[in-house]
C-alpha cells in the first residue's frame, strides 16, 4: 500500500479579484522507500504541493478539495495541534535555506534533542547520544565537540546537513524536501544528495523531492512528476521521463537543459512563458506554447492518460488524436 | 572564434586584465581591535588575475560562490577600483577610459537578478532609454522612442511593451529588458554576471540563444560569469576556472571539457549530476571552500586535493603553460596528475 496518497488535491487563494486556483486536481502516491521527484518551472505549484502535505500552506491559501492520506488516514483536515504532532514525527521537512529552518538562538544539539524527546519515548541523555550519532551519520566531523555549537558557526553545506539530521532524527516515514540543495555550491550539492539518498534507502523512508534541477532528479528519484500551471502534466519512472518524455512540455523541458558533454549551436527552447494563475487558458494550460497543439486542446482539459510507460495529461495520447501522435 | 591563448599579434584585445587584485578591509572597529589586540584583517576577494579577451569572443569565469568571480566582473567595468594590477580596455587604461563618456558607453553590464536590476517605478521605455539619455546619444524624443522600439524588437519583445512596468513581465522577459537596456548605448563589450541563474531552464535557453544571436549579429565581446559549467560550455570560447580569488586554469572551452587539467576543475566536473544516467559512480570532492580571509598556505586547494604533497602545502603554484591551457598546479607541472588519474576518474 502507498505510504502517501494525494487525491484530486485543489488549493485555492481567495483574492479581492476572485479566487486563484494554485493547485488543480493533483493526484499521486509515494510508496515506502520511494523517492518521487517533482519538477517544473517556478510558479508551477511544486512547493505548494509540499506545503499542503505538511500542513503549512500560507494563508489565505487553503485546501479546497481532494484528500491527503498518510498510511490510509486523512491528514488534510486535522486540527492544528494534531497535525503538529504528525509533522516532525511522521513527516520530516527540509527546506531550501538552512538558516531559516534552524533557530539561531539554540545550539544545534538542543534543537536535535528537543525534536527527539518531543516525538520519541526517550530521555534527554539518550537523545544526546543519538544526536551525536545523527551528526556523525550526516557527515559532520568531530560531532561530539560540535554538538554545542550554534547554527552560525557552521558553513552552508554543514548547516544543511544539520537540517537533514533534524528532519531524520525522529525517524519519520516521509520526508518532504523542497529544493534541499539549491542554496549549496555544486561540489557540496553532490555530497548532500548522495547522503540524502543513502539515508532514505537505509531507513526505508519515502521522499518527495521538489527541485527545478533535472540533474538532481535524474540521480536521486525513482519516479518523477512534472508540474505545469498547478497541475501534473506527466508522471512516470525517472528513466523514461528523462530519456523519452511523452508530454510535449516535459519533452521541451528536458531538451532545453544545456548539455554538458557537447556544444550545440542553438539550444532547444520553449517559447513564451507559463501563464499566470489568473490567466490560465481554457482546455490544456500548455496550449499557448505547445508545438503540437490541435483543436481539442483549446476546448477540453486533458486528464492523465496512458502514454506507454508514463502517464501524460495530453490529448495526443487519446483515441482519435492526429496522425503521428504517439512518437 | 579564437582558440589560441595568446591573441594574434597586432590585434588589441577588447579587455586585458593584468595581475588585477581587489582586497576588502573586514577588520573589526578600531576600539574592539585595540581591546582584543588584533590586527587588521583583509579579505582577498581577487588576488592577482590575468587574462585577455580578444574582440568578438567570449571568456567565461566559473567557480563556486565566494571565489571572486563577481568581483572580477565589477572590477573590469570599473564599479570597484583595483587594489593592484591594471585593466586595459581596448588598449587604454580603464580609469582613463571611464573618464571618457564615449569610451564608457562601449561597455555595459547585465546583472543576475532581473527583479532587482530594473526600477519598478519606471516604465520599460524609460529604463531602456536611460543609457541613451545619460550618454546623450540621441536628443530627439521621437528618435529615442524609435530606437527603444528597435531594441525591444531585437530582444524579442514588442515595441508596445515600452509603456508597461517591469512587474508586468516574467523573469525571462525582464532579463530581455535588461539586455535591451545594455544594448542601448551600442556597446561592444558586455559583462554578464550570472545572467540566467535566476531563470528557469526553458527560459534560460531562450536568453542564451538570444545572447549568442546578438553576439554574431553585433560582434559583441562577452565576459560571462557563471557557476554552471553546462551553460558556460554553450557560450564560451575560453574558460577560466577560479578558486579563492585566483585563476587555477584558463583554457579554450573545448580543451577544458575534453581534458580538464587542474584537480579542482576535474572535481567540479565530477560534481555535476549525471543527466544521461549512465550509472557513472560519482566521487564527490570532500570538504568545503575555505574562508578567503585566512586562506590555506601554499596552493589554496591543497586541503581538498587528492594530489597534494609537501610542496603544495608550502609553495604557491603559478600559472604555467600545459598544452593549450594555463594551469596553476604543482602536480600538473610535475606530471604527478598522470599517476593520480586513478584517484580522480575522468
Amino acid at each position: 500500500m502507498s505510504l502517501l496518497q494525494v487525491k484530486n488535491l485543489r488549493v485555492e487563494f481567495p483574492t479581492r479579484r476572485g479566487t486563484l486556483v494554485a493547485l488543480d486536481d493533483v493526484s499521486f502516491d509515494i510508496a515506502p522507500g520511494e523517492v518521487l521527484g517533482v519538477v517544473g518551472e517556478s510558479g508551477a505549484g511544486k512547493s505548494m504541493t509540499g506545503a499542503a502535505i505538511i500542513g503549512l500552506l500560507e494563508p489565505p491559501g487553503r485546501i479546497a478539495g481532494g484528500q491527503i492520506l498518510l498510511e490510509g488516514k486523512r491528514i488534510d483536515n486535522l486540527p492544528y495541534e494534531q497535525m503538529r504532532r504528525i509533522r516532525g514525527r511522521q513527516i520530516g521537512a527540509i527546506f531550501q535555506d538552512p538558516l531559516t529552518t534552524l533557530n539561531p538562538l539554540y545550539t544545534i544539539g538542543r534543537q536535535l534533542i528537543e525534536t527527539m524527546t518531543t516525538h520519541l519515548p526517550i530521555g534527554p541523555g539518550e537523545a544526546r547520544e543519538k544526536a551525536i550519532g545523527w551528526l556523525e551519520h550526516v557527515g559532520i566531523p568531530a560531532a561530539r565537540e560540535r554538538i554545542d555549537s550554534y547554527p552560525h558557526e557552521f558553513s552552508g553545506g554543514m548547516r544543511q546537513r544539520v537540517v537533514i539530521a533534524l528532519a531524520l532524527c525522529a525517524e519519520p516515514k516521509l520526508i518532504v524536501a523542497d529544493e534541499p540543495t539549491t542554496a549549496l555550491d555544486v561540489s557540496i550539492q553532490a555530497q548532500v544528495i548522495a547522503m540524502l539518498k543513502t539515508l532514505a534507502r537505509e531507513k526505508g523512508t519515502a521522499m518527495m523531492l521538489v527541485t527545478h534541477d533535472m540533474g538532481v532528479i535524474a540521480e536521486t528519484a525513482d519516479r518523477v512528476a512534472v508540474m505545469y500551471a498547478g497541475r501534473i502534466s506527466e508522471i512516470g519512472p525517472v528513466r523514461e521521463l528523462v530519456r523519452h518524455a511523452r508530454h510535449p512540455y516535459s519533452k521541451g523541458l528536458m531538451d532545453s537543459i544545456p548539455p554538458l558533454d557537447r556544444r550545440v549551436e542553438r539550444l532547444q527552447q520553449i517559447d513564451g512563458s507559463m501563464p499566470r494563475l489568473s490567466a490560465i487558458p481554457k482546455g490544456c494550460p500548455y496550449n499557448t506554447r505547445c508545438p503540437r497543439v490541435f483543436d481539442r486542446c483549446y476546448v477540453e482539459r486533458p486528464e492523465l492518460l496512458d502514454a506507454g510507460t508514463t502517464r501524460a495529461a495530453c490529448w495526443l495520447y487519446a483515441e482519435g488524436a492526429p496522425q503521428g501522435a504517439s512518437v | 572564434m579564437s582558440t589560441s591563448l595568446t591573441p594574434r599579434p597586432g590585434t588589441t584585445p577588447m579587455l586585458s586584465a593584468q595581475n588585477i587584485a581587489r582586497y576588502f578591509d573586514v577588520s573589526k572597529p578600531l576600539l574592539q581591535r585595540m581591546i582584543a589586540r588584533e590586527g587588521k584583517r583583509t579579505l582577498r576577494a581577487v588576488d592577482g588575475l590575468s587574462f585577455d579577451i580578444p574582440k568578438g569572443t567570449t571568456l567565461s569565469l566559473v567557480g563556486e560562490s565566494g571565489c571572486g568571480k563577481s568581483t572580477v566582473a565589477r572590477l573590469v567595468v570599473g564599479l570597484y577600483g583595483t587594489s593592484g594590477g591594471r585593466v586595459m580596455f581596448d588598449g587604454q587604461d580603464l580609469s582613463l577610459a571611464r573618464a571618457d563618456s564615449k569610451q564608457r558607453s562601449r561597455m555595459q553590464m547585465i546583472f543576475q537578478d532581473p527583479y532587482a536590476s530594473l526600477n519598478p517605478r519606471w516604465r520599460v521605455v524609460d529604463i531602456v532609454a536611460e543609457p541613451i539619455r545619460a550618454f546623450g546619444l540621441l536628443d530627439d524624443k521621437q528618435a529615442i522612442l524609435r530606437r527603444v522600439g528597435e531594441l525591444l524588437t531585437q530582444v524579442g519583445l514588442s515595441p508596445l511593451d515600452g509603456s508597461k512596468y517591469p512587474h508586468e513581465f516574467s523573469g525571462g522577459q525582464r532579463q530581455r529588458i535588461s539586455i535591451a537596456r545594455a544594448l542601448s548605448s551600442n556597446p561592444e563589450f558586455l559583462v554578464c554576471d550570472e545572467p540566467t541563474s535566476a531563470l528557469d531552464v526553458s527560459v534560460q535557453a531562450q536568453i542564451l540563444n538570444l545572447m549568442k544571436e546578438l553576439q554574431t549579429r553585433l560582434g559583441l565581446t562577452y565576459l560571462f560569469i557563471s557557476h554552471n559549467l553546462a551553460v558556460v560550455r554553450q557560450v564560451s570560447d575560453r574558460i577560466g576556472v577560479m578558486y579563492l580569488g585566483k585563476l587555477v586554469e584558463l583554457a579554450p572551452a573545448e580543451s577544458l571539457f575534453s581534458r580538464p587539467r587542474h584537480p579542482y576543475t576535474r572535481a567540479l566536473m565530477e560534481a555535476i549530476p549525471d543527466l544521461e544516467m549512465t550509472g557513472r559512480k560519482r566521487i564527490p570532492v570532500g570538504g568545503e571552500v575555505p574562508s578567503p580571509i585566512s586562506p590555506p598556505p601554499g596552493c589554496t586547494f591543497h586541503p581538498r586535493c587528492p594530489l597534494a604533497n609537501e610542496r603544495c602545502r608550502i609553495e604557491v603554484p603559478l600559472m604555467t603553460l600545459a598544452g593549450d591551457a594555463m594551469v596553476a598546479c604543482h602536480a600538473v607541472e610535475e606530471g604527478r596528475d598522470q599517476e593520480g588519474r586513478g584517484a580522480l576518474p575522468r
